[in-house]
C-alpha cells in the first residue's frame, strides 16, 4: 500500500523583501508499506523542508501529496496533527529528549496524544517499549544520565511507542560515534521491520544511506533516484 | 467524549509535570499570587465577618428589621395615662395579629448585696423581646411565656452582676432581694454576657412583674406610676414588606384610642431601614489594593511564562511533531498557569483562613464589642480561588499564543 504518494511537488518561500525562493523542485515520490529509503543532500539541498512534507508538518506550494491515498490538503490541520502522531514516528539527529523527564516519561509523551487503551495503559505500552530496545534497566533515569548510543535508543523507543507505519529519521546517527551509528541504525532496522513500517532516512553519510533498499539523492531541491540515475547512465 | 477526556488527563498530566520539574521557578514566580489570593480573601473575609457582626450588634441595639418604635404624648408636654395607652396597646397589637411586641421600660430597681443595696439599672421588657434583639444568653435562658405567671419575679442578669454575687448555679435557682428588708425576692433565670466595657451590674426584668413589685413596694392600694416615672417605650417587630401599612394603621388605632389631646408617634428604628454598610468604603479600598497586588503577581507571572515558552521551543516543537494539536499544546501552557495558580490560590485562602480565624485578629477587629464571631465566609473562600484561577487563565493565555506559533521543524532544529 502506499503510504506517501508525491508527484511534481514545489515548495516555495518568501524571504522578506527578496524574491520568492523555491527550495523543492518537482519532486516525484512514492513510499510503500515496509520500504526502505534512503535521502542525501548537502546542507541547503532542501532536506529539512521535505521531511516537513513527509512528516505532514507542513504543505506542498503546488503538486500533489498524498498519506494513505488521501490528499494532505484536505485535512483539517488538528486532524494532520492527529495523523502525524498515529501513523508517523521521527527520530532526530540531536535525539531531542525532553530534558528532566526520565527515560520512560520521554517515551510516555506520545502516548499522552493518544486514545482509549494507548492512553490508560501508556506507562506499560512505554516500559515494554524501552524492554524492547534494551533499557529495561534504564526506566528511571534521566537523559544527561545516559550515553549517546542511550539517548538515540530512547528516542527510537519514543518514535515507535505509537505502532507508525512511517519512520522518518533524520540524520539519525550525525551525533554518534561509528559502531555506536551502525548498532543504532540494526535496531532501527530491526524494529521497523518487525512493525511492518516504511523507513525513510534523510542522512549525508553514504555509509547509512547504502543500508537502505532504494536511494535518493536531493540537489537544489531536486530529488533524484540513485539507481535511476545509474541505470540512465 | 473519550477524545475530550484524554486531552483533558493528557493537558493537565503534562502540566502537572512541567510545573514538577520546574518547582523552584514555579513556586518563587507564585509567591506574588499567593499572598495577593490570601490579602484579597482576607478583606473580603474580614469585611463579610464585620458586617455580619455590624448587623448583629445593630439588631441588638436598635431591633431586627423592621422594628417599629411606638411613643405618645400629651400636646401639654405630660404623660398619657399609661393604663388607657396599655389597654389601646394590647388591642392593637391582637388586632394586627403582631407576635412580637413588646414594651421597655428603663429602671432603677434597688437590690439586696453584701455591700449593701445596689441600685441595679433594669431593663423592663416583655417576653418576645428577647428574639426582637437577639438578646445573648450565656447561662440559663430568656424568659418562658410560664416565667410571666410566677409570682416571684424572673432577673436575667449581666455576666458583671453574675460575677459580683460568685456565678451562683442557675440550677439552684439563686435568688435576689429586691427592695430592701420589706421588698421581694426575684429569682435569676438567665446570664447574658456584658460588653467589655461595662463594669456595672444590670439586669432584664419582665415588664408586669415590674410593676407589680412597684406596687407592692408602694403598699396595696396605694396609687403608684407602675413604672417609677421611666417613660414606657413600645415596639414592634413587623414584616420588612409591611412595616408602612402597619405603622399608620398601629399610629391611627392608638391615636383613636388615648384621645384628641396625645400624639402617637410610629417610627421605625432598626439600623437595616439605612441599608448602609460602614465597612463598604474600607473593604473597597482594601480589596482594590488586594486586586492590584493580584494583577502585579500576574504580570510578574506573565512575564516568566513568557520567557520560559520561548526557552521550551524545542519541547513545543517535539510534541508538535508527536502529534500534539495547536489546541492540545495551547491548553497545556495554559493549563500549567492555571494549575500553578489554583495551587498558590488555595494556599493563599489557607494562609487568610488562619489570619481571619487567629484570636489575635478577633481582638483587633471586635475590639471587644463583638463576643460571638460568625464562621469563616465561604464566599471569600471560593472568591480566593476563582480569583487565581481566573489569574492564571489570564496569565496563561499570552504564553499559550506564543506556544501554538512554534514553527515545529524550526523549533526542533533550535
Amino acid at each position: 500500500m502506499t503510504l506517501l504518494h508525491l508527484a511534481s511537488v514545489t515548495r516555495t518561500v518568501l524571504p522578506p523583501d527578496q524574491p520568492a525562493l523555491t527550495i523543492l523542485n518537482g519532486v516525484d515520490l512514492d513510499v510503500e508499506e515496509d520500504d526502505r529509503i534512503s535521502v542525501v543532500g548537502r546542507s541547503g539541498s532542501g532536506k529539512s523542508t521535505l521531511l516537513n512534507l513527509l512528516g505532514l508538518l507542513d504543505t506542498p506550494t503546488s503538486g500533489v501529496l498524498e498519506f494513505a491515498g488521501r490528499p494532505v490538503k484536505q485535512y483539517a490541520s488538528r486532524e494532520r496533527d492527529r495523523v502525524r502522531g498515529r501513523e508517523i514516528g521521527f527520530v532526530f539527529q540531536q535525539f531531542n529528549l525532553l530534558p528532566g523527564r526520565t527515560a520512560l516519561e520521554n517515551v510516555i509523551m506520545p502516548l499522552l496524544y493518544a486514545e482509549g487503551r494507548q492512553f490508560w495503559r501508556r506507562r506499560a505500552i512505554a516500559a515494554e517499549m524501552l524492554e524492547e530496545v534494551g533499557l529495561g534497566h534504564r526506566l528511571e533515569s534521566l537523559p544527561d544520565r545516559l550515553s549517546g548510543g542511550e539517548q538515540q535508543r530512547v528516542a527510537i523507543a519514543r518514535s515507535l511507542v505509537r505502532g507508525p507505519r512511517l519512520i522518518l529519521a533524520d540524520e539519525p546517527t550525525g551525533a554518534l560515534d561509528l559502531d555506536t551509528g551502525q548498532s543504532v541504525m540494526e535496531l532501527i532496522d530491526e524494529v521497523a521491520t518487525r512493525t511492518r513500517a516504511a523507513l525513510v532516512v534523510i542522512t549525508h553519510d553514504p555509509a547509512i544511506a547504502e543500508r537502505s533498499r532504494d536511494h535518493y539523492r536531493l540537489d537544489h531541491g531536486v530529488l533524484t533516484r540513485v539507481g535511476a540515475e545509474v541505470g540512465a547512465a | 467524549m473519550s477524545r475530550l477526556l484524554t486531552g483533558l488527563v493528557g493537558a493537565v498530566l503534562e502540566a502537572w509535570q512541567e510545573l514538577r520539574i520546574h518547582r523552584t521557578r514555579v513556586l518563587l514566580s507564585l509567591i506574588g499570587v499567593a499572598v495577593a489570593v490570601c490579602s484579597l480573601t482576607t478583606v473580603v473575609a474580614l469585611g463579610g465577618i464585620l458586617q455580619q457582626s455590624t448587623a448583629e450588634l445593630s439588631e441588638r441595639q436598635s431591633g431586627r428589621p423592621a422594628t417599629l418604635y411606638v411613643s405618645a404624648y400629651s400636646q401639654d408636654g405630660g404623660q398619657v395615662d399609661a393604663e388607657t395607652l396599655q389597654t389601646a396597646w394590647v388591642e392593637t397589637v391582637s388586632r394586627y395579629g403582631i407576635d412580637y411586641a413588646s414594651r421597655v421600660v428603663n429602671a432603677s430597681v434597688p437590690v439586696d448585696s453584701p455591700n449593701g443595696v445596689l441600685s441595679v439599672g433594669t431593663q423592663a421588657v416583655d417576653q418576645p423581646y428577647g428574639e426582637m434583639h437577639r438578646v445573648r444568653i450565656s447561662e440559663g435562658a430568656w424568659f418562658t411565656a410560664a416565667d410571666a405567671e410566677q409570682l416571684a419575679p424572673r432577673v436575667i442578669v449581666n455576666s458583671v452582676f453574675w460575677d459580683s454575687l460568685g456565678q451562683p448555679a442557675l440550677d439552684a435557682h439563686p435568688l435576689l432581694s429586691l427592695g430592701g428588708d420589706d421588698g421581694t425576692t426575684a429569682v435569676i433565670v438567665g446570664v447574658y454576657p456584658s460588653a467589655d466595657w461595662e463594669t456595672e451590674p444590670a439586669m432584664f426584668m419582665l415588664a408586669d412583674q415590674l410593676a407589680a413589685f412597684q406596687q407592692a413596694d408602694a403598699g396595696a392600694g396605694a396609687a403608684v406610676d407602675p413604672f417609677a416615672g421611666s417613660s414606657t417605650q413600645y415596639e414592634l417587630w413587623v414584616p420588612v414588606g409591611d412595616w408602612e401599612a402597619l405603622a399608620a394603621a398601629v399610629k391611627r388605632d392608638l391615636a383613636a384610642a388615648v384621645g384628641d389631646g396625645a400624639t402617637v408617634d410610629v417610627q421605625r428604628q432598626d439600623a437595616a431601614q439605612y441599608g448602609d454598610d460602614p465597612f463598604l468604603v474600607t473593604q473597597m479600598i482594601v480589596g482594590g489594593i488586594a486586586l492590584l497586588v493580584l494583577l502585579l503577581g500576574a504580570l510578574g507571572l506573565v512575564n516568566i511564562a513568557l520567557v520560559t515558552v520561548k526557552q521550551r521551543v524545542r519541547e513545543i516543537g517535539i510534541r508538535r511533531s508527536f502529534g500534539a494539536t495547536a489546541g492540545r499544546v495551547f491548553f497545556a501552557v495554559m493549563m500549567e498557569s492555571v494549575v500553578a495558580t489554583v495551587a498558590a490560590g488555595a494556599a493563599g485562602v489557607a494562609a487568610a483562613i488562619l489570619i481571619v480565624q487567629s484570636p489575635m485578629v478577633h481582638d483587633l477587629v471586635g475590639q471587644g464589642l463583638v463576643t460571638d464571631f460568625p464562621p469563616f465566609p465561604v464566599d471569600a473562600a471560593v472568591l480566593g480561588l476563582v480569583a487565581a484561577s481566573a489569574v492564571g487563565a489570564l496569565a496563561g493565555i499570552l504564553p499559550a499564543l506564543v506556544a501554538v506559533r512554534v514553527k515545529v521543524i524550526d523549533a526542533i532544529r533550535y
